[in-house]
Formats: C-alpha cells, sequence, structure tokens
C-alpha cells in the first residue's frame, strides 16, 4: 500500500495480523519439514514432537480469525483492507489442515519406524521437498503482497502431483509382490497424499493472496497432473 | 440503449460491467440521466471537470469523496438549483428525459417537479404536517380535497411515517424528531411525484437508528425513483447504492457497481480515500 492510514493503530493491527500469518506459515513449514525427516530417518522422537506442536497450530488460527473479526468489527475495512484480513482468515484456515496433515503424516512415520522398510523414500523426500518451497514461497509472498509470486506458487503444484503418481505405483506393485508390505505400504500412501493435500492447500493460499492483493481471483482451472485415482483401472468415459 | 416508460412497466436493458454485479446481484440498469462533458464554474473557479457518467433508472447512485470534491456541487447541477446565484455556470450536457437540464431554456419549474431535493438537515415547514406535504402538491397540480388527502396519505406511507403521524396530521410539523422530520421531507418530496430523488448527506445529522430507518426508506423508494445520494459514510453508500461515483479535486476518478468500488476499485486513489489513507 503507498501510504498509511490516517488511524495509526489501524496500520499497526494489519501489521499485527501479517506478522501472526506468516507466524503460523512459518510454524507450518517446520511441521512438514520434520514429519519428513523423521519418516526418512525413522526418528520416532522428533515425530512426536511434530504431533505435540500441533496444538500451538490450531492455537494460532483461532488468535488469526478472533482478531479477524475484531478488525472487521471495529474497523471496518474497505477494498484492499478487507482482501486482506478475509484472505488471511483464509489462510490461516489452509495453514491450520497443512498442520493437521504433517502431524497425521508423523504419526504415520512412528508406526512406520516399527516396520521392515520396503523400496526408497527420496520420492517422499523430493515430494516434501517440492512441497515446502512452495509452501515458504507463498508466505513470502503474502509478506511482500507479491500477487506475481503467488501465481508462480498456483502454477508450481503440478510437479507434486506427478511424483504423488509415481510413488502410488510403486508402492502399487509393493503390495502386488507382497502381501506383508501392504501395512507400511497402507501407510506410506496416506502420507504421500497428505504431502499432495498440502500441495493443494499451498496453492489455495496462493489464490488468496492473489486476490487480496490485485482484487481478481485466479481461473478455475489451475495446472494438476494427480492421475491416481485411475491409475489401475480408467472407467470408460473418462 | 433506451429509457423506461412513464408508468415503469418495461424492463430497461441491463448494463453489464465485465461481469461484477451491482448490489443485491443485479447488474446496473439502463441510464436514466446522462452526463457528458459536464464543466461548472463558481466565477472563475472550475470546481466540476469533464464530468462523464451515466446515472441508471431506478437505482441508488452514491456520490463519495472528501470534502471540496465536488459532489454536491453535481448535485446542485442536477436540479439546477445554481441558476439562484449569478456567477455560477455549468456547460456540457445533462441529459433527462432527451432533454438537456442545464440549457438556459429549460423549463426550471417542470424540471423541479421532476427532481426532488432532500437536504443534510431536515427543513419542515413552519406548518402542520399536512400543509407540509399538501404545500408543494399545490404549485404543480390542481385537485380536489380529497383527492389531496389521499396524496398526503400517500407519500406519507411511502415515506414509512404515515402510522408515527396520522394521528396528529394538524399539528406542527416542528413537534417531529429529527429523523421523523427528514422522513416527512422526503414525504414532500415525493409527493410531487418526482423521478429523480436527490439526497444530500440525508442522515449526517440523525442517530443511527433514524439512519437505519432512511437507509431502509431509500432501497424501498428505488422501485420507483431514480435516486442519487451525496454522502460521506462510506459503509452507507456500501449498503445503499447500486453504483458508485468517486470524486476529487472536481474530477470523477472512478465509477463502478458498489460491490466492485468496495471490494476492488481500480483506481489507487479511490482506493486509497475508502480505505481510510486520505479525505
Amino acid at each position: 500500500m503507498p501510504t498509511e492510514h490516517i488511524v495509526r493503530s489501524y496500520d499497526e493491527d494489519l501489521r499485527r495480523l501479517r506478522d501472526m500469518t506468516a507466524r503460523m506459515g512459518g510454524l507450518a513449514e517446520r511441521q512438514v519439514a520434520d514429519a519428513t525427516r523423521a519418516l526418512v530417518r525413522r526418528d520416532t522422537a522428533l515425530a512426536s514432537e511434530v504431533v505435540q506442536r500441533d496444538v500451538q497450530i490450531d492455537q494460532l488460527e483461532r488468535e488469526i480469525e478472533a482478531f479477524c473479526v475484531r478488525l472487521i468489527a471495529l474497523r471496518q475495512p474497505m477494498a484492499q483492507d478487507l482482501r486482506v484480513i478475509i484472505g488471511a482468515m483464509k489462510a490461516s484456515n489452509d495453514l491450520e489442515r497443512i498442520g493437521d496433515y504433517a502431524r497425521n503424516a508423523a504419526k504415520r512415520a512412528i508406526v512406520l519406524a516399527s516396520l521392515p522398510s520396503i523400496g526408497s523414500l527420496a520420492g517422499f523426500e523430493r515430494m516434501a521437498q517440492l512441497v515446502q518451497e512452495n509452501l515458504k514461497a507463498a508466505m513470502d509472498a503474502f509478506v511482500a503482497n507479491d500477487a506475481e509470486a503467488a501465481r508462480r506458487v498456483w502454477e508450481a503444484d503440478e510437479p507434486v502431483d506427478a511424483i504423488y503418481n509415481g510413488i502410488f505405483r510403486e508402492l502399487l506393485t509393493f503390495m502386488m509382490e507382497d502381501p506383508r508390505n501392504i501395512t507400511a505400504a497402507t501407510h506410506m500412501l496416506f502420507i504421500a497424499k497428505n504431502l499432495e493435500r498440502i500441495g493443494d492447500h499451498t496453492t489455495n493460499i496462493a489464490e488468496r493472496i492473489h486476490y487480496a492483493v490485485l482484487g481478481d481471483s485466479l481461473p478455475d482451472d489451475r495446472p494438476k497432473a494427480d492421475e491416481s485415482a485411475f491409475a489401475v483401472v480408467r472407467p470408460a468415459g473418462e | 440503449m433506451s429509457t423506461s416508460t412513464e408508468n415503469g412497466t418495461i424492463e430497461a436493458p441491463r448494463q453489464s460491467f465485465g461481469g461484477v454485479q451491482a448490489r443485491s446481484g443485479a447488474t446496473l440498469n439502463a441510464p436514466r440521466i446522462a452526463i457528458r462533458n459536464l464543466d461548472f464554474f463558481y466565477g472563475e473557479n472550475r470546481a466540476l471537470k469533464g464530468i462523464d457518467f451515466d446515472i441508471p433508472d431506478r437505482q441508488v447512485t452514491g456520490m463519495i469523496g472528501p470534502s471540496g470534491c465536488g459532489k454536491s456541487t453535481l448535485l446542485r447541477v442536477l436540479n439546477r438549483m445554481y441558476s439562484l446565484y449569478p456567477g455560477q455556470r455549468a456547460t456540457g450536457e445533462v441529459m433527462l428525459d432527451g432533454q438537456n437540464v442545464i440549457a438556459p431554456d429549460a423549463d426550471l419549474n417542470a424540471l423541479r417537479a421532476k427532481i426532488g431535493m432532500v437536504f443534510q438537515k431536515p427543513t419542515p415547514f413552519p406548518m402542520t404536517i399536512y400543509e407540509n406535504i399538501a404545500f408543494g402538491v399545490r404549485l404543480h397540480e390542481k385537485m380536489s380535497k380529497s383527492q389531496m388527502d389521499e396524496r398526503v396519505e400517500w407519500a406519507l406511507s411511502r415515506a414509512a411515517i404515515w402510522d408515527e403521524v396520522k394521528d396528529r396530521l394538524d399539528s406542527s410539523a416542528l413537534g417531529l424528531s429529527g429523523g421523523q422530520q427528514q422522513r416527512l421531507c422526503i414525504a414532500r418530496t415525493i409527493a410531487v411525484r418526482p423521478e429523480v430523488i436527490l439526497f444530500d448527506e440525508p442522515t449526517s445529522a440523525l442517530d443511527p437508528i433514524s439512519t437505519l430507518k432512511i437507509e431502509e426508506l431509500i432501497d424501498e423508494l428505488k422501485r420507483d425513483f431514480t435516486i442519487v445520494i451525496v454522502t460521506h459514510n462510506m459503509q452507507q453508500a456500501a449498503r445503499c447504492a447500486d453504483q458508485v461515483a468517486f470524486f476529487y479535486l472536481g474530477e470523477l476518478i472512478e465509477v463502478a457497481p458498489a460491490a466492485q468500488m468496495f471490494t476492488a476499485p481500480k483506481h489507487p486513489k479511490t482506493q486509497e480515500y475508502i480505505t481510510g489513507r486520505f479525505g
């Protein structure tokens, strides 16, 4: 925004909202990173930490929502201010879900640590890295009010889907080879799905930022490559 | 694009603004007043500069902007009030029903019957409530006592004040509360059955409840009248208006459907003003 509000405390409120959301984003990034590290290193202590830390994200979501409600009631925001406040409120929902997915992945990592390992986890690491990079880029775009950066994040989810498809097929093969792999492979499938969903929520955040900055929405059709639903059987007409 | 007929039965063609919808999901109606290249001068001082926009039929157009931006001046141009003062003149076109309102040969009496105005402070005449309404009607129309009774009741009912005053039509209008006086003034305005009603900050002297009653009334009146409202209250413009025009230093900076104006204005100056960064 070019100039400041006549009421200075309003500017301070908006800055505080940005800070809270950025902090929540940082916490979510760390949860995703730690959950993946715990999985790859079979580190159950780290996984437990991730599970316990999720309450902090939930708490921040409630704080952001209450703060936004207060801002709307007291300031009756208009135009970009209104869009930023609504954007922060909705982004905090997405971040909360991202936190839930990370926690769920960590829980499964604890189970997996007690099972014999199957396959390579390189795909998971690569996917988690992409997802984290996107999440970080989204939060940077939020702080910098950068619609173009938000658009790049929004477009960058496609490779995540592609890796997910690869993992899906690979784990299916392991399960077909030996039914004793099914327990571990199922948990791993869910973790992959969690990461893929984190990517989707990150694109939601990117959409909110784009709207908050420019006032217009990104198109309905986002580049997607998740074809796992048809990995084994493709129904006629699809 | 056609304007509507007298009884307002035809559906005016809809004007679309790139898919952005006006308030309550509707798009903007066909123009009732077309303002083209309008300049206005207080002596040498050019107070309006090349104003160009349409006022849609039977919808509410809100005019906003900081003090001295020209919005009240424009309102005064629309009903030629400036003609009362020497040294004030307007050039350009303000087309209403195929007639240029600001042309020197325009019939002022006919114009004032077509365009009513409600002011910031309630201005009841020091007469009975009944006479406040009947007074203006008599200037324009001859009618019997019973017809006048009907007209007075109709106007007071449309202005949502009938129930409050029906038992004291013969008492002085000055005994009414501020909010009631303002609704009486609205009744007086609509009693002569104008086509357009101009509101100049109609609620700035009223308490919050009276303000909401006036807003409710404006919402109801727009079914039959084309309404232009000048307001300093941004939330009021957002609530009442279908279309909003933002003025700054005598220029029209931006005009757009209200929903777009208050969520995603195009011009940076509009953005700064409505978010409270200057003004």
